[in-house]
């Protein structure tokens, strides 16, 4: 995996939508291409890492990365349409322009995982950050032992890439585990809380590395779960979520605790975290 | 008492001018006590004979008076709501500016703060204090902010010996005053009838050598350490030498901070007045042509209701948690970002919290032993 480089000039660098994809109701994929030559060069990024996008007038938003680290042209954003930049970025389309910094932060320890099974566990849109791994693991599965995905949305329609998990499904040595608080006709995978799905999960807690991306309370459960499973503490990974304005461990509003969530994580080892996790307001 | 005390000089009362128009001789903007709003603040003196005398304030829990000093001082003044903060770390600024052209295309440009070289007279041992806390934020290895550099690196600071700490003063207790020993160019202590006076960078020294002082007698120190020693001495809040980062991340859930919830007001003055508080928002100013727009940052509040906000949900939603927020990341977690606590003992969230929280207080009661956690 090459290092990750971030570009820096004090300001974002100009980026062009090239494709953009509605994958539900509320939720798009932006693809963009940084426009200076040389920043598409020096611009890489690791699995888990986020940029800041720009929407001319509007502001920042951070977002993580879900394409390949390898893909070196295009860099892909999965986007939920929720506040005052994301809603404008939704009604961008190919050709518009974004501004871009990046990439931030800690990404996933896919180095560790080498040899291993690999469990993700995620929420929501958080299977957004974790899709990188997903692909990454997939075009590099020689190297990696079974790949366990556990997903959970509230609605049925809540879930983006569905055919995306029905063909992971149908891979050797692959098992997808999806459920929906609210299931739907046609729904193929459980009607429940996906913590009902965690017993199922088939890993080898000897030699595994598990990685949580959603809402807190679901990887608290996740956890719990996973650690009386037999899995060691020092191979659970989850990604946090706080409010990012700089990026860089600067404007503050992401502390938790004495972490810069956009410095120090986001992505973070269990036992970093699960302290303040215990308590609301942190 | 000052550090270097053996080289100290001798600046006679009526010779502060001479201090003063040599550091506008050198080009800075000199900045002094002035009072604005009923308040001591640092603004630019107009003239070498500019520096008041006289002010004075009396602080106490939620209170601020201007009162007169029976002995015409120059710094007879404990400290105001602002001192360095606001020379380094601007109240506002345009970090990078974009324009757009009528076909889409967009530029954008990192903004070069403008920023003379300045002077401020006056700054106290717990503004230096605080100030090498905001270096480490903001100055951190392989991570320099630009804006601040650009306006730390052109500061002069003449340090000044508290002889008359505030009631709300508890810097002896937080190791930082009330006599400056460290991160100033000239430290000054005032006696009746002068300033002992030290430098303590090269370019204070370089200022103190053009001035050719007397140097100062050996009872002219002797009586600015008794002053230090007297002015410690005389406050009477504290906080624990000990650090209070273990014994407050296992209090979480004391009922305390409901209690301290009931009275605060989530105002985020003591965030505003405090020294070494970093936070701020990032934002953006479209220019309203539409060509252009600036993105700027600006001093934010961990009381404010946006400061917690993510999409959809907010990790803080009550003053209690954002209260517990401000106390355990300036007294615990702080130790585990910058090595010590972010509490510099100046008491200014005491004095301008408009409900009159203290800190001391608070922290006494969430640390009582009799509590259970």
């Amino acid at each position: 995996m090459s290092t990750p480089n971030r570009i820096d000039a004090g300001a974002p660098h100009v980026a062009t939508v090239v494709a953009r994809t509605q994958e539900s109701p509320g939720i798009f994929t932006l693809q963009v291409r940084l426009d200076d030559a040389a920043a598409q060069t020096a611009y890489r990024f690791a699995p888990g890492q986020f940029n800041m996008l720009y929407l001319y007038g509007v502001g920042e938003v951070p977002i993580s990365i879900m394409s390949d680290p390898e893909e070196r042209d295009v860099i892909g954003h999965t986007i939920r349409a929720q506040g005052r930049v994301t809603l404008g970025l939704a009604k961008l389309q190919s050709g518009d322009k974004v501004g871009l910094r990046g990439p931030f932060g800690r990404g996933w320890p896919l180095q560790e995982v080498s040899g291993c099974d690999v469990v993700l566990v995620t929420g929501g849109l958080g299977c957004a950050p974790v899709v990188s791994v997903i692909h990454y693991v997939l075009r590099r599965r020689e190297r990696f032992g079974k790949l366990v995905i556990v997903q959970g949305v509230k609605h049925a329609e809540d879930l983006i890439w569905r055919e995306q998990y029905e063909r992971w499904a149908k891979l050797p040595d692959t098992q997808v585990l999806v459920a929906a608080s609210e299931g739907a006709a046609f729904w193929p995978w459980h009607v429940g809380r996906v913590t009902e799905l965690f017993g199922l999960a088939s890993f080898d807690p000897d030699c595994a590395v598990a990685m949580m991306c959603g809402p807190e309370g679901m990887m608290h459960a996740a956890a719990d779960s996973l650690l009386a499973r037999g899995l060691p503490e020092s191979r659970l990974y989850l990604s946090m979520e706080r409010n990012m304005q700089c990026a860089v461990g600067r404007c503050g509003h992401c502390q938790l605790g004495g972490s810069f969530v956009c410095r120090d994580g986001p992505v973070f080892n269990w036992g970093e975290v699960k302290a303040l996790l215990a308590h609301r307001g942190f | 008492m000052l550090s270097q005390p053996d080289q100290a000089g001798f600046l006679p009362l009526d010779h502060m001018h001479v201090l003063v128009a040599r550091l506008m001789q050198l080009g800075y903007q000199c900045l002094g006590p002035a009072v604005e709003n009923g308040a001591i603040v640092m603004r630019e003196l107009d003239a070498p004979d500019g520096l008041p005398r006289g002010l004075q304030a009396e602080q106490a829990p939620g209170r601020y008076r201007l009162t007169q000093d029976p002995h015409n001082r120059y710094f007879a003044w404990a400290n105001g709501p602002q001192a360095i903060k606001p020379q380094t770390f601007a109240a506002k600024e345009t970090l990078w500016r974009v324009e757009r052209d009528a076909a889409g295309a967009q530029q954008f440009a990192a903004v070069k703060p403008v920023v003379p070289a300045q002077a401020i007279i006056g700054v106290r041992a717990c503004d230096l204090a605080a100030l090498a806390l905001q270096d480490a934020h903001f100055l951190r290895e392989g991570r320099r902010d630009r804006h601040y550099a650009e306006r730390r690196e052109q500061l002069f600071l003449v340090a000044v010996q508290c002889a008359e700490p505030a009631p709300t003063c508890f810097c002896a207790s937080t190791g930082d005053g009330p006599t400056p020993t460290a991160g100033y160019d000239l430290a000054l202590a005032e006696l009746a009838d002068g300033f002992v006076a030290v430098s303590g960078s090269k370019k204070g020294e370089a200022v103190l050598d053009a001035l050719k002082l007397a140097p100062a007698t050996s009872q002219q120190i002797e009586a600015a350490r008794r002053q230090g020693v007297s002015a410690a001495a005389s406050q009477t809040r504290s906080l624990p030498g000990r650090t209070l980062r273990d014994v407050l991340m296992k209090r979480l859930e004391h009922p305390r901070w409901d209690e301290v919830a009931a009275r605060c007001l989530a105002c985020g003055n003591c965030t505003a007045v405090c020294p070494t508080c970093f936070c701020h928002a990032e934002l953006d100013e479209p220019a309203l042509d539409g060509a252009s727009s600036e993105h700027a940052r600006m001093w934010d509040s961990c009381f404010g209701e946006s400061h917690g906000h993510l999409h959809g949900f907010n990790v803080r939603p009550d003053i209690r948690s954002r209260y517990r927020q401000w106390l355990t990341h300036k007294l615990a977690t702080w130790h585990d970002q910058f090595g010590r606590s972010g509490c510099v003992g100046c008491g200014r969230c005491i004095a301008w919290c408009p409900v009159g929280i203290d800190l001391t207080e608070e922290v006494a009661a969430l640390t009582a032993s009799e509590v259970k956690p």
